[in-house]
């Protein structure tokens, strides 16, 4: 009797082994240990036993039905691996397709500019002051010591709307408004970004173009701190090594004033084409709040001084990002604006 | 303003080269922004002498020279036709370079062998007038033979081109340039000596001056001249005036731009035996009063123009051009010298009314130096004595009756370390005003400084702090950053608005553009509005560039679709932009309202992918970007109503966008006319008042608990008419529903020929839920039932 059951285990076993798929696992299943099943016959003979001999026996049938179980299952097994690993070959995709269109739009070089300067000014815990793009004379000139008949005047030629009002030339007007505000306290830190018109049209010069103004006022502000204050801006701008160069110059509302140049970026100062073989080039303009300016705004130059600055964005996002004409700011071709 | 090297060197004796001089000069304040060196392209030219000349055998016009050349003979073939045996004359040798990088070379000319050229002035590029085309330079007879032609005519000068700041135009003087100069390089200037003889007339009898409009002429000088030689001018003369771009004409001409140019004072020369009574009265024009100017122009006046008379009629426009009747002729003799202060104002509006500028014009505008017009007046006189052999009659004629200059400043001794953040010793800042000749005193812990009059920039002590950072130099000034109470920096709530607008913007894939604020006013009629449409009512430029640019926006569209139309003829038909900007309104006080508005255009459609369909960017496109906005934003009771009086819209496909009643923008597909008149294809858009939407933002954010207990679906598919809103189908759910409905979901929109006419379908998924209890599915099911029954009896929709 043992002898029939290890055949048929060991029949099992091999049949087992060279089933080729689930169904055949299935009927080979059903064959062994199914109710009509070849160990279930033999189980059920068990009385043809005797007594003393049957827990043995019972345990030996076991033992087999245990191992067809396992060799079972270990075959189905490796049966649903295979059939999974061939589903997953026949999936498979040519992953350097394109992918799915997500559209991410671009912000405008003008703004990405205005954007990082005024992040720099926040840091130095300046906040962000704006006012009107039509303005009074009274703003845009008088107040900034540029009286009418001015020669100054001339530096800008300016769209006038009427006799007394004008499209700002420059952002300067709202350091004015700012000042009025905020007079008698200090310290004021403040940046104005904003648009301003001069009538010029040209590769270099556009008729609205934009400013970035900058103004210090408080007890005991001096050129040094002008000085240190745009160091540190331009490092942040335009990269750790810069150095700056102060060159005097005149500007009617800063005395003494000064335009600023920055070690060329391109070439670090050993001179090339973009910086004109000077190694260094022009950024912006500042100086120390003229007194006149500070009076008429009302504050008392003997207690208080201050400085400003003035960023051309274009200038910069030209410089910064190599754009060679104005124009291409503000025509807006979809192959220049998706660059950035 | 140009300045001659050579010309500086008359009076600073300057030991470093025009280069290390532009550095110098542009770091202490005055920008030399170029050098030009006249004579660089000037190489073997030598003085040559005409030995003979025969004619040539094959052309009328060339002949043939033997040049003596000092070491050599030379045959040189020529068409000029002043030549005469003996004359010496400039020889370009074999392999010389003349300026226009020309190069001579031997050539054949008509068969005979030429080994060189004879030069004119304009081949030298000395000076391009038509008489100097014209023939040869004759050069002065004790010319040495075989010297070069550019050590020995004094050609191998600088010209330095200073961009000179409003402040400085004091330094439209060559004199107060040299003195600035002077101050840079710590050296001293030597100012010409204007002494001369006089007599024994006495220009009182001979002569008499009367101002009588004196608002518009400060000062008025006048000195006589008699008995002048009219002749040349020395040649250092001319070339001073040739660095400036003046032509040399004869010694009293040159002579008046000379010291207009040397001391910054314009002068103008009267031929006085033509001033009738030897009489000047300045005076203001009368309306239409004509005077023909030295151009041979007919000129009109009126009252602003200030004019020069005699007893009889008007000779000089002031400070502009002179007259034809008392211009100074080849036989002149008699020279009155007239140097003035006009009122700038009075000259820049006569001069833009004429369309005349000259060097003088620029001078009066700037302002004449009350206190150099009698040196300049002496100048002249001075030169016409020493260059014209005149005699001048003694005396001068001044209208001046002012007080005598003077022009002091205080200046506290602390004052500059305190601006400029240095550590300048007293002896430092008292360097400054030695090397810039300001005199000063001493005054309690202050400096009382003089000031020169031509410097007329200086009335204040910062004005003297700026000067002693200049010339000690910029560089010196430390690095050092403010130091004072602490200051937050940040942004205002409407500035993040705007700048979180502009990157969901973005996110939404949106391109970001900057327009022109001014447009073209024939937009309004591309845009097909009627003429009362108040997007007509604009803020107009009075001098605008064109008129294209002429008046200001009062809506984002024009931009916006010059930048699609841009794009499309470039073969870029789907485009996706926005533009934060204002827009201008007219508002009756001084200034315009300025409102910020958001444009938003969408061309075409979606580019295609291999994955998806093409979507168009039409009104729901856009929708959907509003919606997001408003979402982002927190902006609740928006709704969109129809509008179909927009004209530039698609009257069944655009919207207004409404916010508490009130329209705050507009939504929708363009009128295809409109499309038509831009030359687009379809093209949606949307436009709205940030103002307003920043009112109605609500960002705070108070988080509410998840909910515990599960959700409970339901499908719905009703049946409606179409003319029934989507929007009215929802409230009339929401209301019948009750609170537990918390989501209503629009998953499919049918019309078609499964339903009939007029009829759509709307199948919907609701989400019931409760946040306190499991709902029960009776509770759903009534809720349900509710939904069914009030979409019948108010819309009259049903089950399908």
């Amino acid at each position: 009797m043992n002898n029939k059951l290890q055949e048929l285990q060991k029949m099992a076993l091999e049949k087992l082994a060279e089933a080729k798929n689930a169904a055949e696992l299935n009927e080979l299943k059903v064959q062994y240990l199914g109710k009509k099943g070849q160990l279930t016959q033999m189980a059920r003979n068990i009385s043809e036993i005797a007594a003393e001999e049957r827990p043995k026996f019972g345990q030996a049938i076991n033992q087999v039905k245990a191992s067809i179980e396992e060799s079972l299952n270990q075959h189905l097994k490796e049966m649903e691996e295979k059939m999974l690993a061939a589903q997953l070959k026949k999936e498979s995709i040519d992953i350097t397709l394109p992918g799915r269109n997500v559209d991410l739009g671009t912000v405008h070089p003008l703004t990405m500019v205005i954007n990082e300067v005024k992040d720099i000014f926040l840091g130095m815990g300046y906040s962000v002051e704006e006012g009107p793009q039509i303005e009074t004379e009274y703003y845009n000139f008088e107040a900034l010591n540029l009286p009418k008949e001015h020669p100054a005047r001339d530096m800008q030629d300016s769209f006038y709307v009427t006799d007394s009002t004008l499209l700002r030339s420059q952002t300067s007007p709202v350091q004015v408004r700012t000042m009025e505000k905020m007079v008698p306290q200090v310290p004021v830190k403040i940046i104005c970004p904003g648009t301003v018109y001069r009538r010029d049209d040209d590769a270099t010069h556009s008729p609205m173009f934009h400013q970035i103004e900058g103004l210090v006022i408080d007890k005991n502000i001096r050129m040094s701190d002008l000085k240190g204050t745009l160091l540190t801006f331009v490092r942040q701008m335009f990269g750790e090594d810069r150095e700056i160069r102060l060159r005097p110059s005149y500007f009617p509302f800063t005395e003494p004033s000064a335009e600023v140049d920055i070690s060329c970026f391109a070439c670090g100062g050993k001179g090339c084409r973009l910086c004109k073989d000077t190694g260094w080039i022009e950024v912006l303009g500042s100086g120390m709040v003229h007194p006149r300016v500070l009076e008429m705004s009302g504050y008392d130059p003997e207690e208080v001084t201050g400085f400003a600055f003035g960023i051309g964005v274009e200038r910069i996002a030209m410089l910064k990002y190599g754009i060679g004409d104005i124009r291409l700011f503000f025509e807006n071709d979809l192959r220049f604006l998706s660059q950035f | 303003m140009i300045v001659s090297y050579k010309w500086l060197q008359r009076y600073v004796d300057i030991k470093v080269s025009p280069e290390e001089l532009a550095k110098k000069v542009t770091m202490a304040g005055i920008e030399v922004e170029g050098i030009h060196y006249p004579a660089q392209d000037i190489h073997n030219v030598k003085v040559g002498q005409i030995k003979t000349i025969r004619p040539h055998e094959n052309s009328d016009k060339l002949q043939i020279c033997l040049m003596d050349m000092g070491d050599e003979l030379l045959q040189v073939v020529t068409g000029a036709p002043n030549i005469a045996v003996g004359q010496k004359v400039p020889v370009a040798l074999e392999n010389a370079t003349l300026p226009g990088d020309f190069r001579v070379e031997k050539t054949v000319l008509r068969g005979v062998e030429s080994f060189g050229m004879l030069c004119s002035m304009a081949e030298l590029a000395i000076d391009d007038s038509a008489e100097a085309k014209a023939g040869l330079w004759v050069l002065p007879e004790d010319a040495p033979l075989g010297a070069d032609i550019v050590a020995y005519m004094d050609l191998d000068d600088a010209y330095l081109e200073l961009g000179l700041t409003p402040n400085r135009s004091d330094c439209l003087s060559v004199l107060n340039f040299a003195k600035e100069v002077a101050a840079v390089l710590h050296i001293e200037c030597n100012e010409p000596d204007l002494s001369y003889m006089e007599g024994p007339e006495k220009i009182e009898k001979l002569a008499k001056i009367t101002v009588e409009d004196t608002d518009l002429c400060k000062r008025y000088t006048a000195r006589l001249v008699k008995n002048i030689k009219i002749g040349p001018s020395p040649w250092w003369m001319q070339q001073c005036l040739r660095s400036a771009g003046m032509r040399p004409i004869n010694n009293i001409v040159d002579i008046g731009n000379f010291v207009l140019l040397e001391m910054g004072v314009p002068l103008h020369t009267f031929d006085y035996d033509t001033l009738t009574g030897h009489e000047i009265i300045v005076r203001r024009g009368e309306k239409d009063e004509k005077i023909i100017t030295l151009d041979n122009q007919e000129r009109f006046c009126d009252e602003e123009t200030l004019l020069i008379c005699d007893a009889e009629k008007a000779v000089c426009v002031a400070g502009i051009m002179g007259g034809l009747n008392t211009e100074v002729e080849p036989t002149t003799t008699n020279i009155l010298i007239e140097a003035a202060r006009f009122d700038p104002v009075c000259i820049r509006h006569t001069s833009r009314r004429l369309g005349l500028r000259s060097e003088a014009s620029l001078r009066f505008e700037k302002g004449i130096d009350l206190f150099t017009i009698d040196k300049a007046s002496r100048r002249c006189a001075q030169l016409l004595v020493e260059l014209g052999g005149g005699t001048a009659v003694e005396g001068v004629l001044d209208s001046y009756a002012g007080p005598a200059y003077e022009n002091k400043v205080i200046m506290r001794k602390t004052l500059p370390n305190e601006l400029l953040g240095t550590s300048y010793t007293e002896q430092e800042v008292k360097d400054v005003f030695d090397w810039l000749h300001f005199s000063y005193v001493e005054k309690e812990g202050c400096l009382e400084v003089e000031i020169p009059s031509f410097r007329q920039d200086i009335t204040r002590p910062v004005d003297l702090v700026e000067e002693i950072a200049r010339l000690q130099g910029y560089d010196k000034i430390p690095i050092t950053l403010p130091i004072g109470a602490t200051t937050e920096g940040k942004r205002t709530e409407k500035q993040i608005f705007f700048d979180d607008l502009r990157k969901l913007c973005v996110s939404c894939g949106l391109h970001e553009v900057v327009n022109y604020s001014f447009i073209n006013p024939t937009e309004w009629d591309k845009l097909l509005l009627p003429s009362e449409s108040a997007y007509r009512n604009t803020v107009k430029i009075s001098n605008p560039l064109t008129e294209e640019q002429s008046i200001m926006r009062t809506t984002l569209l024009p931009g916006l679709l010059k930048n699609a139309s841009y794009n499309q003829s470039r073969r870029i038909t789907n485009l996706k932009l926005a533009e934060i900007g204002a827009v201008f309104l007219p508002s009756g006080k001084e200034l315009p309202d300025e409102k910020m508005h958001l444009g938003v255009l969408a061309m075409g459609e979606e580019e295609q992918n291999w994955l998806t369909n093409k979507a168009a960017y039409d009104y729901f496109y856009l929708k959907g970007i509003l919606e997001k906005i408003a979402k982002s934003f927190g902006i609740e009771n928006w709704q969109v109503v129809v509008a179909d009086d927009i004209p530039f819209l698609h009257p069944g496909k655009s919207a207004k966008i409404m916010i508490n009643g009130q329209m705050i923008g507009f939504i929708g597909e363009l009128h295809p006319n409109v499309l038509k008149n831009y030359g687009v294809v379809r093209t949606s858009c949307m436009e709205i008042d940030l103002e307003a939407a920043f009112m109605a933002c609500n960002r705070k954010i108070t988080c509410q608990p998840l909910p515990k207990y599960p959700a409970i679906h339901r499908d719905i598919a009703l049946m409606a008419d179409i003319a029934v809103p989507v929007a009215t189908i929802e409230e009339v759910i929401r209301k019948a529903a009750g609170d537990s409905l918390v989501k209503i979901g629009l998953f499919d929109v049918y019309q078609g020929s499964q339903l009939p006419n007029g009829k759509r379908s709307l199948a919907y998924n609701l989400t019931f839920q409760a946040m306190d209890r499991t709902l029960k599915d009776s509770e759903v099911n009534e809720a349900f039932d509710r939904v069914v029954e009030q979409l019948q009896e108010e819309l009259g929709v049903q089950l399908r």
